[in-house]
């Protein structure tokens, strides 16, 4: 097709027009699985080699593939999969990517249109299923709706809060020839107009609030890496013009370097005692693109409960809808960014922050992070510890899958960079973690990328295996294997008696021979002496890699804030012996 | 095992009864008028456990394929701030206005009420229902069938009138409002 051709509409089936739109919007690599009701695309894909396709070995898979492609290059990521289980099989992805905000574009295959409704074969009714968990779909109906429709997902998904979409082509229209036309820069949806622009008024208010504060914090979270590199930036610059300290939420990491010397580590749950110190004892909060969730806020009502708060977020749905603020400003970080650094820097006059410096330093004093050194095991902190003192300096993307590993990796993983680190944080999701480092290796094939998991994580999506050595894609996953579903045990512990009910992994598999069965490098390190050379060797082998490292199988993660608590009733690992911990947490006092 | 004495109950979630008192809002949303609008819409209000007391949609601008929805809802004021930004960010929805805030609009419901009854219970409800503006669209010796609109206050203040006098069953529209003045929202 001559390149003069490309800006007209013109008459093709919507199987080819799926296969256009892609390569239109810039779309080099998809993930999917194919099957009876997308086979018409398959053959389009089948006949060019401007898009890629990655063959997953689960449905989900792809989701997360494409949601770590999209992460880890601020692109949106494509996915395409069959009708019925092809779609429902994608629902945890698509949750997934909605909590994080993630922009994923899924084609999902539907049944011939005359057989919607008739309960045909590998039917079901996506749209419906699919409607709570994206940020939009659409069913195309007609095939002359189909180019509109294409243009008008990846427009949605990568405006204003990204998210997934979902487009589900009935066969019979992926057969039938329409008119496609290819994306216009005014070819935007009617009753949908993100706002971007922050409110100046707002911005004026907040500039003051921060010009006056004598105890600020910044708290940002995954919105500063959605809005882009230029956000990231502001971000930096906002902390060296003011000298406020920063933390960050769990998706937030990297947009603020961990070496940096404002950096409070990160904050909620399980993050540093001086990050949740200051949220508690701050006067002017600013949060940036986070959503003061409840793994971050603890108890509500106890919530940093002297403080005015600025909220700046693109969605006005995420205001006031847990902890009420003072200021919100909706509007992308960026933007809003720029607009209070231009009135901030003209008016340098500003409280010495000195006091509030030396509390920090006080609280960082505690060091909420430290643990016992151990040479006989190792123990999960030191493992991360250890791999990331081996790689920092490498080109290296960071994934988990969810539970203490995943904590253990916030907490002694330092990201320098935004789009380096990708964990599911929202929806908390067993498995994440391997088909993301795949989509992120696929981004970045010449990158190192690591899948820090745990031995009950990666049992969920390990299939995905098959996929990274068909596609050579030298994926490294470092189990940090417990032996027990660490995060569950440690709540059992704290909360239910130390009954552990169904926490154990009984019977897990030989790692090592199962990376071999695959066709991949198996490794095993259980003394702390071997770690380095484990570590070492992992990166040095270009295929993918498991390392089934055996730590200790009874480590807790701390520091904590118990269910119910606030910021300032943190439980710290020097203090977490058994009756601390029992009086800290709620019902526990009766079972320890 | 002794009682727990704590407030909170062993749980990975802080668990919070909340003591603020609940209003009642009526929101008119203006929305694409596509496929699964509708669903949409009463999903995100099922999905986040909001209340929706009525009801009303229909197309009111064909050409531009405009639908409104009138929803009567109840919360407290957080969540009734919550459902306006969340309907607002629905990909289909064009505005979303609280015509409760607004302060000035105008709410109708249309209802029928079937009654069934002799001698003096029916010409009672005859009266009463003259005395409510109600018209009878439909008659037997044994019944009337009245078409009445109003408030939701009116309406139901009509229904238990007529619970004594024979009442048979209700059908109601639920709520359309508009707010006063030459503009449009």
């Amino acid at each position: 097709m001559s390149e003069t051709k490309k800006t007209e509409s013109r008459q093709m089936t919507g199987a080819a027009m799926v296969v256009q739109a892609l390569k239109d919007h810039g779309i080099q690599h998809i993930f999917g699985y194919p099957g009876g009701a997308v086979l018409p695309i398959y053959d389009e894909i089948f006949q060019q080699d401007t898009v890629q396709h990655i063959l997953v070995r689960h449905e989900q898979g792809a989701g997360h593939a494409a949601e770590g492609y999209a992460r880890s290059t601020g692109k949106p990521g494509v996915a395409l999969v069959t009708s019925g289980p092809g779609a429902t099989n994608m629902v945890t992805a698509l949750t997934d990517a909605l909590m994080d905000s993630i922009p994923l574009i899924c084609i999902t295959g539907q049944v011939p249109t005359h057989l919607i409704g008739n309960d045909a074969f590998q039917e079901c009714d996506t749209v419906g299923i699919t409607r709570p968990c994206t940020k939009h779909n659409w069913l195309v109906r007609d095939v002359n709706d189909l180019a509109k429709i294409l243009h008008e997902a990846f427009y949605v998904a990568t405006t204003g809060r990204p998210g997934p979409v979902v487009v589900d082509i009935p066969k019979d229209v992926q057969f039938a020839t329409g008119t496609y036309h290819p994306p216009r820069k005014n070819d935007v949806h009617v009753s949908y107009a993100p706002r971007v622009k922050g409110d100046a008024a707002q911005i004026r208010k907040a500039a003051a609030l921060l010009a006056s504060a004598k105890r600020p914090v910044i708290y940002s979270g995954g919105g500063v890496i959605n809005s882009g590199a230029e956000a990231t930036r502001l971000l930096r610059e906002l902390v060296g013009a003011t000298n406020f300290p920063i933390t960050s939420t769990l998706m937030g990491l990297g947009a603020y370097p961990a070496s940096g010397k404002n950096w409070l580590g990160m904050l909620g749950m399980h993050g540093t005692y001086e990050a949740n110190m200051a949220m508690h004892d701050c006067d002017v909060m600013l949060c940036v693109g986070a959503r003061f969730d409840d793994r971050v806020t603890g108890r509500p009502d106890a919530f940093s409960p002297n403080s005015k708060k600025i909220h700046i977020d693109i969605d006005p749905s995420s205001i006031n809808k847990n902890i009420r603020v003072d200021v919100p400003i909706i509007g992308d970080v960026a933007h809003v960014l720029a607009d209070l650094l231009d009135i901030l820097k003209a008016d340098a006059k500003r409280p010495d922050l000195k006091p509030w410096w030396a509390q920090i330093a006080k609280w960082r004093a505690r060091n909420s992070l430290a643990f016992k050194k151990n040479d006989d095991v190792i123990l999960p902190q030191y493992a991360i510890q250890r791999l990331y003192e081996q790689t920092r300096h490498l080109d290296t993307y960071i994934t988990t899958e969810v539970g203490q590993h995943q904590m253990w990796a916030a907490q002694f993983y330092g990201f320098e960079q935004p789009n380096r680190w990708m964990t599911s944080g929202g929806l908390g999701t067993m498995g994440y973690g391997f088909p993301a480092a795949i989509g992120v290796q696929v981004a970045h094939p010449d990158s190192l990328v690591v899948d820090i998991a745990g031995d009950a994580s990666i049992q969920m999506m390990l299939q995905e295996m098959s996929t990274a050595v068909q596609f050579n894609l030298p994926v490294k996953i470092f189990i940090l294997n417990n032996q027990y579903m660490g995060m569950v045990r440690q709540w059992q512990q704290l909360l239910h008696g130390n009954r552990l009910s169904n926490s154990y992994s009984e019977a897990l598999p030989d790692f090592v021979k199962l990376a071999e069965a695959y066709g991949g490098v198996g490794m095993q390190v259980t003394k702390p002496g071997d770690l380095d050379g484990a570590i070492e060797e992992m990166i040095k082998v270009k295929k993918p890699v498991l390392v089934d490292c055996h730590v200790a199988t009874l480590e807790n993660c701390f520091p904590m804030i118990p269910s119910g608590k606030a910021h300032n009733e943190m439980l710290l690992p020097a203090e977490a012996n058994d009756e601390a911990t029992a009086a800290a947490f709620a019902g526990g006092k009766a079972l320890v | 095992m002794d009682k727990q004495t704590n407030e909170q109950p062993a749980s990975a979630y802080f668990i919070e009864e909340r003591h603020d008192p609940n209003e009642t809002h009526t929101l008119s949303v203006l929305v694409q008028n596509e496929p699964g609008v509708l669903a949409r819409v009463i999903g995100l209000f099922s999905g986040r456990g909001y209340n929706i007391e009525s009801l009303t949609v229909s197309e009111t601008e064909r050409n531009k394929h405009m639908s409104r929805i009138t929803i009567v809802t109840t919360g407290t004021p957080m969540v009734i701030q919550q459902i306006k930004n969340q309907l607002d960010r629905m990909v289909p929805v064009y505005r979303v206005v609280d015509m409760t805030l607004t302060g000035h609009s105008i709410e109708r419901e249309l209802a029928m009420v079937k009654v069934r009854s002799k001698g003096d219970a029916r010409v009672e409800a005859l009266r009463l229902a003259d005395a409510f503006r109600a018209r009878v669209i439909d008659a037997t010796t044994e019944s009337f069938v009245f078409e009445l609109t109003g408030n939701t206050d009116k309406i139901s203040q009509f229904e238990a009138l007529m619970k004594p006098l024979g009442l048979v069953e209700v059908a109601r529209t639920g709520v359309a409002a508009i707010t006063r003045g030459a503009d449009g929202m």
